[in-house]
């Protein structure tokens, strides 16, 4: 190999500087994390060793907890409307009617705004639509702030999962649907039977990206509710955040590193099992 | 069967139709409310649009740009949207080429570490990366794109590596034949090769780093007076009393409107970047 031969020794120059900033910017911060979750401290120059104490505290706390079941819910609620409603959409886009451009390009568009500004859109909205109807404003009602946090969700990621299921039903070969076609088969029998089991590549990446985006959840939480009243809309990297920046003590910033840690192990077990789940489930072309 | 057909297409296209206003309702909203006076926007009257008494042509534009630091923000969220990016694309393309090149353990570990932060949320390691940006002097807005560089490494070098192992083989070793050494093989053979995978991780990218908020929240020194957008418009709403509606307002549309404009004009490379992204992912 005559490439690669030439290429190993030039590593300072292609591997170095990403390599490095990966370092100062994720695994040196990531490793000390880690480390810090086992400490009490305020800032890190003065961690001391507190063993398992604040994971103890951390899976003890109504709050986190609380937070832990908001954030599942979501979740679920989020994945499973966003997936019906964009592909049911991808469908509808996929027939050949008009303007199909024109509602692609309306439905993806809220995805180009960030979640902060997309959170205070959304809280005037929703906000007047409660006010007209005579009821509490969203941060005085969590069940109000949950629901607005799903229209919210669902408003911004419907177009960008519609815009996968659109490129996956695209790519079905038009031979699988003419022999449905031609096998008798209906409309009905022909999108469970061919559409979906070939467009399980992008059934796996959308329930990925919607289930890790519905706990990752943070910019539009902190918008729209801001975990009020009283914590009770806050979503798990919401709370993390908080206990480590609402709160003064020296115990707190340990408890929110622990309480991370264990965010972190629930994102990575999440992607891993759902990867697995429906990886298995393809249908090789 | 054909005439059916027809109709089903009228009422789906009727409830596309009604769909996407209830898409583009929300920014007309926002509109709507820029253009009125303070007093009367309010959570009763947002769906209001201006009339001849609370009509305020541009003053809040006008207060926005003036008073609130808003263009200082925009700047800084140019610098740092453009640098990162470009400093991602350049080094993440390069790295991502040697990765698939050199087949070491150590390119296998950096990769495998590469695709495993792709997972990590930012709330495990936000804490320790602000203070580790402040000690080597990272927490200003010309030098916050090493940190990007480091994060959004994940994401780039997967997707170029992705690509680069269509890439044959044969192309780059004729060009070392014919004397090039590995710098000039690189950017004057396989990155033109790679520009669509370029739009699309670019795109990728910026579209997270002009909308990121928590990192540059944390990382940047406030003291100073740096802000991004994201931070601009949630300090509005922020610690001081009665929020100021109509600069807010005008301040959204601002930030949203060139997002929309650059949309509409390269929409398609967008919606391919997303689709190759979502593809690799």
């Amino acid at each position: 190999m005559n490439l690669e031969k030439a290429l190993r020794k030039w590593w300072p120059v292609f591997l170095l500087p990403t390599v490095a900033a990966f370092i100062i910017g994720f695994a040196y911060p990531f490793v000390q994390g880690l480390y810090l979750s086992f400490c009490k401290f305020i800032t890190i120059n003065n961690a001391s060793w507190n063993g398992i104490a604040n994971y103890a505290y951390a899976l003890q706390d109504k709050e986190f907890l609380h937070s832990f079941l908001f954030s599942t819910a979501f979740t679920i609620v989020s994945t499973l409307i966003i997936n019906v409603v964009a592909f049911a959409i991808a469908l509808a886009l996929t027939r050949s009617i008009k303007g199909t451009n024109v509602f692609r390009t309306v439905y993806f568009m809220p995805n180009l705004i960030g979640g902060i500004v997309l959170g205070y859109i959304w809280q005037i909205l929703l906000n007047c639509v409660l006010t007209l109807l005579e009821k509490p404003l969203l941060s005085l009602n969590a069940t109000y702030g949950f629901w607005g946090l799903i229209i919210l969700m669902c408003w911004q990621q419907i177009g960008y999962m519609m815009i996968i299921y659109i490129a996956g039903l695209q790519s079905i070969p038009t031979d699988y649907l003419e022999a449905a076609h031609i096998d008798g088969a209906n409309s009905w029998q022909t999108l469970w039977k061919v559409k979906i089991p070939n467009v399980m590549p992008s059934i796996t990446i959308c329930l990925f990206l919607t289930l890790t985006n519905g706990f990752k959840l943070f910019d539009q939480n902190l918008a729209l509710t801001g975990g009020e009243p009283a914590h009770s809309s806050e979503g798990l990297a919401l709370n993390i955040y908080n206990t480590f920046y609402a709160r003064s003590g020296p115990q707190w910033k340990g408890y929110g590193q622990a309480k991370a840690v264990v965010f972190c192990i629930l994102v990575i077990v999440i992607s891993l099992v759902q990867l697995r789940a429906t990886r298995s489930k393809e249908v090789q072309q | 069967m054909h005439k059916k057909n027809r109709i089903a297409d009228n009422i789906l296209s009727v409830i596309l139709s009604i769909l996407s206003l209830a898409w583009i309702y929300p920014v007309v909203m926002i509109f709507s409310n820029s253009l009125k006076q303070e007093n009367a926007i309010g959570t009763a009257t947002a769906f209001q649009f201006p009339n001849s008494e609370t009509y305020a042509g541009f003053t809040n534009y006008i207060n926005a740009l003036q008073s609130k630091g808003f263009l200082t923000a925009f700047w800084y969220s140019l610098v740092i949207t453009v640098t990162a990016a470009a400093l991602i694309l350049v080094c993440c393309s390069m790295c991502a080429w040697y990765i698939t090149r050199v087949k070491t353990w150590y390119a296998k570990a950096a990769y495998f570490a590469f695709v495993f932060s792709m997972v990590v949320p930012f709330q495990m390691l936000m804490f320790t990366l602000s203070s580790t940006a402040d000690r080597l002097g990272l927490s200003n807005p010309y030098n916050i794109c090493i940190i990007y560089l480091g994060f959004g490494a994940g994401l780039a070098v997967f997707m170029f590596c992705g690509f680069m192992k269509s890439i044959p083989l044969e192309i780059e070793e004729a060009a070392m034949i014919d004397g090039c050494g590995p710098l000039r093989t690189f950017f004057l053979v396989v990155f033109p090769i790679l520009k669509p995978t370029m739009i699309s991780v670019g795109i990728l990218e910026t579209m997270w780093l002009w909308n990121d908020y928590l990192l540059p929240y944390l990382v940047l020194d406030r003291t100073k007076g740096y802000q991004t957008i994201p931070i601009l418009i949630q300090y509005f709403r922020g610690s001081y009393g009665r929020v100021e509606m109509g600069p807010m307002m005008a301040s959204i549309m601002m930030t949203v409107l060139p997002i929309i404009i650059i949309y509409l004009i390269c929409q398609k490379h967008i919606i391919k970047g997303v689709v190759a992204g979502a593809v690799k992912g």
